[in-house]
């Protein structure tokens, strides 16, 4: 690491590996009584459970890409974060509120809107402490001898990711509307802006890994996240075919959403490119692994299977079914959760001294992981389309249906045991690095 | 060959234009002429039946407009496929509801919430899905 303030960002992926490991555990709850195994059910209901597993998703991402942004701004805007103090304030702070917030899901204090449950209250503290980890970049970026494409992309995405989060606390009497500007928030955060977040993070690691020219990986940083809304903001209207507004979404979302997976494309395209094309063999190939992993691994999970149930004529049936859970588990992991695990392999050497690259560990947690998932995500598949044939073209009661598919629960708790293994793995690589450390401000930076 | 200027103007012009027409189209959706949803007739008890909805996450296990957890059965057309006595029975129940081995929160709301709940569910079933209606509940359709 080049600069002392950069040791924050260890604290943040900490917490991320943290609420991982929680985020799993839950998710085992549910898939266990999917199929019928649902001892906890008085103290852990499915709908606890799911609350927990979604939002801990969002906060160990949003933590994350935060450890992200306080390793990178520094390093490109080459100076030290404006308050340590003030970072570390912001990272107990967003712990306390995703705790409480995850505590209260247990007793049933929520809002009930899918991916959204935080309480109000607790919203107006979410916004507080966003404010402040955004004051802290955004200083530190004005303040800074250099303000380069990348930190302003990440930079933008995480402030567009703030304000995108006003229109999920308005209230509305009406289900439709309240679903309508729910999706505001929800989509255009993960098919809009978290794209910006991933973009940046993504230049970033081609930057440091390939020694490609700067001036060319930003460029095509901008002709991606260009893609991605030219799509992604009127794809929005993939979520409104069906869900009582005006049937010109059938046609826009349509649409735009079909182009989608050109921006996930692009990027794989891109990236893959850029390591070919550079000349730097970076001795941490885990990092390469991780990065261009994320890149590939978005495009088939984000861009093909979105692709798969984005047009509406597929849409009326696959609507409400376990094929967005398909879907969303690859999208999920391979944009979002792999782009984080790839920045923490990358900074995590650097930031403790201590160049644990080429562990048969590391391998396996990549390998392991992956594998996991990609089962995962069949099982739902299988399940889902036996699900949508079964229940809207045999018209079988749901329930009668629940219990034909479930054995696809059981192969998506092999894959799921498969991937937690994966993540032990990497967890256990985290650990072995140790804490951060003023000697590696010494160690060579590569 | 693009540089990178051009790209940028790419990225930010895309953008504003999308937005743009993105919050046109939102504003056309919501004006009065291509409501879908009966809004006026969204009463005190539909409310109130939308708020019990969401204070006690039901989204969290069933779905409804196709949105939703996935767990338990769709409730667009819930009365039309069940009737509102059922619904009544399990919104009431003081044990797990579980007709069919997966068990439900026994919430055991009073006769007041329980009928909020119904009236909410009945102003969902009228809403216009584009045709979803049709193919979320071919039960309730072949009642019709």
């Amino acid at each position: 690491m080049k600069y002392k303030s950069q040791k924050v960002a260890y604290w943040f992926f900490a917490l991320s590996m943290l609420l991982l490991v929680l985020q799993i555990t839950y998710g085992f709850i549910m898939g266990f009584a999917r199929v019928g195994l649902d001892g906890l059910h008085d103290f852990i209901p499915f709908n606890t459970a799911r609350a927990v597993h979604t939002n801990l998703l969002v906060v160990w991402l949003l933590s994350g890409f935060m450890g992200a942004a306080y390793y990178i701004i520094p390093e490109e805007s080459q100076r030290e974060l404006v308050s340590v103090k003030l970072a570390y304030v912001q990272l107990i702070s967003l712990a306390l509120v995703g705790v409480t917030a995850i505590v209260g899901y247990h007793f049933n204090i929520w809002e009930g809107r899918k991916f959204l449950e935080i309480p109000r209250p607790l919203d107006y503290l979410v916004v507080a402490n966003v404010l402040l980890f955004l004051g802290l970049i955004i200083m530190t970026l004005i303040k800074g001898k250099k303000k380069t494409t990348t930190s302003i992309v990440l930079t933008m995405g995480l402030l567009f990711a703030a304000l995108l989060y006003l229109p999920g606390m308005l209230p509305f009497d009406s289900q439709v509307t309240d679903s309508f500007f729910r999706w505001w928030v929800v989509h255009l955060w993960v098919e809009g802006v978290w794209e910006l977040i991933m973009g940046g993070i993504l230049s970033f690691l081609l930057i440091k890994l390939t020694g490609v020219d700067r001036e060319v990986i930003e460029k095509w940083l901008y002709v991606i996240v260009g893609l991605t809304f030219l799509s992604g903001v009127l794809g929005t209207g993939h979520h409104y075919y069906y869900i009582g507004v005006n049937k010109i979404w059938l046609i826009v979302g349509g649409i735009f959403s079909a182009l989608e997976p050109l921006a996930f494309l692009a990027m794989a395209l891109f990236a893959v490119k850029m390591y070919r094309k550079g000349e730097k063999k970076h001795p941490n190939k885990l990092a390469l692994y991780w990065t261009l992993g994320s890149a590939i691994v978005s495009f088939v999970g984000a861009g093909l299977l979105g692709f798969a149930h984005t047009l509406p004529q597929t849409n009326l049936y696959t609507h409400g079914t376990l094929v967005t859970a398909m879907h969303g588990h690859l999208a999920f992991w391979g944009a979002y959760a792999m782009i984080v695990l790839a920045i923490i392999s990358y900074a995590l050497p650097n930031l403790t001294g201590r160049k644990l690259y080429e562990t048969t560990r590391g391998q396996a947690a990549f390998w392991l992981s992956n594998i996991g998932m990609l089962g995962m995500t069949i099982a739902f598949g299988v399940a889902g389309v036996v699900q949508v044939y079964l229940e809207r073209k045999l018209k079988m009661d749901f329930m009668a249906v629940q219990d034909e598919i479930s054995i696809h629960f059981w192969v998506l708790i092999i894959g799921a045991t498969c991937f937690t293994t994966g993540i032990i793995l990497f967890i256990v690589d985290f650990i072995k690095h140790g804490k951060p450390n003023d000697e590696a401000l010494e160690v060579q930076n590569n | 060959m693009l540089s990178k200027k051009q790209a940028r103007a790419f990225f930010l012009g895309g953008t504003v234009v999308t937005f743009l027409i993105f919050i046109g189209l939102t504003i056309f959706s919501f004006s009065k002429a291509q409501d879908q949803t009966n809004h006026g007739k969204i009463t005190e008890a539909v409310v109130r039946g939308k708020d019990l909805w969401e204070k006690n996450n039901c989204m969290g296990c069933h779905s409804i407009l196709g949105e939703g957890a996935y767990y338990a059965p769709e409730l667009t057309q819930v009365l039309d496929r069940k009737g509102a006595g059922y619904v009544k029975a399990a919104l009431m129940s003081k044990t797990p509801w579980a007709p069919n081995g997966r068990k439900m929160v026994a919430y055991g709301f009073t006769e007041e919430e329980a009928n909020d709940l119904i009236s909410f569910f009945d102003w969902i079933d009228d809403i216009d899905l584009n045709g979803f209606e049709t193919v979320v509940s071919p039960l309730a359709k072949d009642k019709k």
